[in-house]
């Protein structure tokens, strides 16, 4: 392997970390508030991207710049998480929260599935593709090969971006602190007037939001159909399970772990670019039970 | 000379007097096909063609009187939920005749099935070329080609319009069809041009969100030739990305499932690479297209789905016109009100039948003879879409091994001289 093609792996392996990255860190955060693994996460990517390529759309069509889907995109994971998080933390998830694991993961697991339908109800089965905001920033080539700015610049940004940004915001601002203070202890929070519900229910629309910013992100480089939501789930718990259920530091390392496994499999052992995550994730297992970063306390599951 | 008579006379009416059936109030049929899961994208079409078959004969008074009702299985489902609503739908639902199916694994299933269940089954649309290489069926018949065919026209239109190329790449999915179509692909490859060098084979997941590092590694091995067996959301993915990346203006993309994805790719498509169509299907058909019935039938399916029909609907089209050839030969035939299981069955020997394309028989192994269409794209302003040049129809008979062999051995003993025995026909668009 020489040194280009290294680098073309690592470009590629760089950029498809940053969208697993995105969504993995909206299921790791709810999973390390609430302590719920959230299936549904799945689908709010997928309608994160339905939405925002039927938003890109009409708005295109009535004659605005291709690069009025940027903010189309944001708006589109705000109303994911406004119209549907809100509704699933308050109306499900707020019922169960000391119920048995299973019967958590089962009532997500449901909310995924009612998605899934709706999802074709709503946009048939036949694939979408709208790619203005990607075409919009044009190309670049390096080392003889053409890359979309999109996807080598952008997205890698925005996930960087993120990533401070939460840690920011978890950190040193007052209602983060109150999230990490109900995350710490419920009950001594709310004996110190933190009101948890309110906390959970503002956790969990800012995971359903980074799920469907997921989807928004990536809907200008892939077709939008029915079942893409399942195949992100699965992909990013395993970023999450490798992490360490709840570690966002983590989870944008094993992403990258991840990204890279998978696009330096693609150059030297096709065959085996499918397992690799996977791969990866059963080595860190078998290593690290809790995870590459999850301290070695008794978890829920 | 009266005695002469009244012998013939009854000699011809006793054995069908034993054998003929009533006629019923409905001929109940039953299609599987995909309404949900990503191959939807073939069987909604299909499932809203079928409904205007059945909907335009049944207004011209069915077969011989007699009204159709079809009931669709979603293969979507599964396999067990398949086989358990086949049954279902043969036995207790009284269907006398099945039409089975999209998926090449559910054919496989399917076809011991019906023969098991004695009803007659139409694989209508999967493209195996195993079913009846490997087995002899009674009850099962194929109204279209199969993957062999398919992919020595895709092949043959190759090595016609860029006979110099040195350097291919494969990205199929990573499934049965996908690792099967590149088997026969590179099989004739080999015998027809062996020269040419495999620089790169790729088999992403099924339904892969995602082809970024591929096209790198494409763009970076620059092969002249670009075969990709895909279709539907994986397919317009992998032209997306290649499109928006560069990749279509160094590489000739041959496509052989690309006219399903047609409407779908818009302007992503460019001009210059090779689609392909799983037989002569096409919605500007050259041969077909100035005909009444094909363009009452696009008029009508443009009302009913908005959308200009793929290949699915063509093929939906055929086993619609076998089933209704089968029972209208066997009426003739046999000079009865409706036919018995035994004297349609006889009807399917040598069949002859016309869908939307060209007319097609069934062979004595059950196989369809199907032509196959293969063109380049074009971005004509026409249509917000590629639309297809240089067509090539190539007849069916030259593109399936003869009965009793397989086709990878067959394939084996051609060579370079094959593309020239083809029958073809050509046109500009």
């Amino acid at each position: 392997m020489n040194l280009t093609i290294f680098l073309l792996a690592l470009f590629d392996g760089i950029s498809y970390a940053a969208l697993v990255f995105i969504v993995a860190l909206g299921l790791t955060l709810i999973f390390g508030v609430m302590r719920i693994l959230n299936i549904a996460h799945g689908s709010l990517y997928a309608i994160g991207a339905y939405a925002t390529v039927s938003l890109t759309g009409f708005f295109l069509a009535l004659g605005f710049s291709p690069i009025f889907a940027f903010p189309l995109m944001i708006i589109s994971a705000v109303l994911v998480g406004m119209l549907l998080g809100g509704p699933i933390e308050w109306l499900l998830l707020r019922r169960i929260y000391d119920k048995p694991e299973v019967l958590q993961l089962l009532v997500t697991f449901a909310v995924f599935m009612i998605l899934e339908d709706a999802q074709r109800l709503v946009w048939g089965t036949q694939p979408y593709f709208q790619a203005s905001a990607l075409q919009a920033l044009g190309n670049i080539t390096l080392f003889g090969v053409t890359y979309t700015v999109y996807q080598l610049i952008l997205l890698p940004l925005v996930a960087i971006g993120l990533l401070f940004g939460l840690r920011f915001f978890l950190r040193r601002t007052v209602i983060g602190k109150l999230i990490l203070a109900t995350t710490e202890d419920r009950e001594a929070a709310q004996s110190i007037g933190i009101d948890a519900d309110r906390v959970f229910l503002f956790t969990f629309i800012v995971g359903a939001v980074l799920a469907g910013l997921g989807g928004a992100l990536a809907s200008p480089t892939t077709s939008i159909l029915p079942g893409m939501g399942a195949d992100m789930i699965v992909l990013s718990f395993a970023v999450v399970a490798t992490a360490g259920l709840g570690q966002i530091e983590g989870a944008a390392v094993a992403a990258l772990l991840i990204g890279l496994g998978r696009s330096f499999a693609v150059y030297v052992w096709p065959e085996v670019a499918v397992l690799v995550p996977y791969l990866i994730m059963v080595l860190v297992l078998l290593i690290r039970p809790q995870g590459l970063f999850g301290s070695p306390v008794a978890r829920k599951i | 000379m009266m005695k002469l008579l009244t012998t013939s006379a009854l000699c011809a009416v006793l054995p069908l007097a034993a054998m003929a059936a009533d006629k019923p109030e409905t001929l109940k049929i039953g299609m599987t096909t995909f309404l949900t899961g990503p191959a939807s994208v073939f069987g909604v079409p299909a499932r809203d063609a079928m409904d205007i078959f059945v909907a335009n004969l049944n207004a011209e008074g069915g077969i011989n009187g007699v009204p159709i009702e079809v009931t669709y299985i979603d293969e979507g489902a599964g396999a067990e939920a398949l086989t358990s609503e086949f049954r279902r739908v043969a036995q207790s639902g009284g269907a006398e005749i099945m039409l089975a199916s999209i998926s090449s694994g559910n054919c496989q299933t399917i076809a011991p099935l019906a023969e098991d269940l004695q009803v007659p089954n139409l694989m209508w649309d999967c493209g195996t070329q195993r079913i009846f290489e490997e087995n002899e069926y009674d009850y099962v018949f194929r109204t279209q080609g199969n993957a062999t065919s398919e992919m020595l026209a895709a092949v043959a239109y190759l090595l016609k319009t860029n006979p110099d190329f040195k350097t291919i790449a494969v990205v199929n999915q990573d499934y049965a069809w996908g690792r099967d179509s590149w088997d026969i692909f590179h099989t004739a490859l080999e015998v027809m041009k062996p020269d040419v060098e495999v620089v790169g084979e790729f088999f992403p997941k099924f339904g892969s969100p995602d082809f970024s590092t591929e096209i790198s590694r494409l763009q970076a091995l620059r092969p002249d030739v670009i075969l990709s067996t895909s279709w539907g959301g994986d397919l317009d993915t992998f032209v997306q990305q290649s499109f928006q990346r560069g990749l279509m203006n160094t590489s000739t993309f041959v496509l052989p499932l690309a006219e399903s994805s047609l409407e779908r790719l818009g302007p992503s498509l460019p001009a210059g690479h090779i689609v392909g169509a799983r037989g002569d299907h096409y919605f500007l058909h050259p041969e077909r297209r100035d005909d009444a019935d094909f363009q009452s039938f696009m008029e009508q399916y443009k009302e009913a789905t908005g959308d200009i029909p793929v290949y699915s609907v063509f093929h939906a089209s055929q086993a619609f016109a076998a089933m209704q050839a089968a029972y209208e030969k066997a009426i003739a035939d046999n000079g009865v009100d409706w036919p018995s299981e035994e004297q349609l069955l006889a009807a399917f020997e040598g069949l002859e039948f016309q869908g939307l394309g060209r007319p097609l028989y069934l062979r004595e192994d059950n196989q369809g003879v199907e032509s196959q269409l293969m063109g380049t794209s074009a971005q004509t302003g026409d249509y917000p879409f590629a639309t297809l040049e240089n067509i090539m129809i190539f007849d069916g008979d030259g593109l399936l091994p003869p009965i009793g062999e397989t086709s990878i051995e067959w394939i084996k003993g051609l060579d370079a001289s094959f593309v020239d025995t083809l029958q073809v026909e050509t046109y500009d668009n």
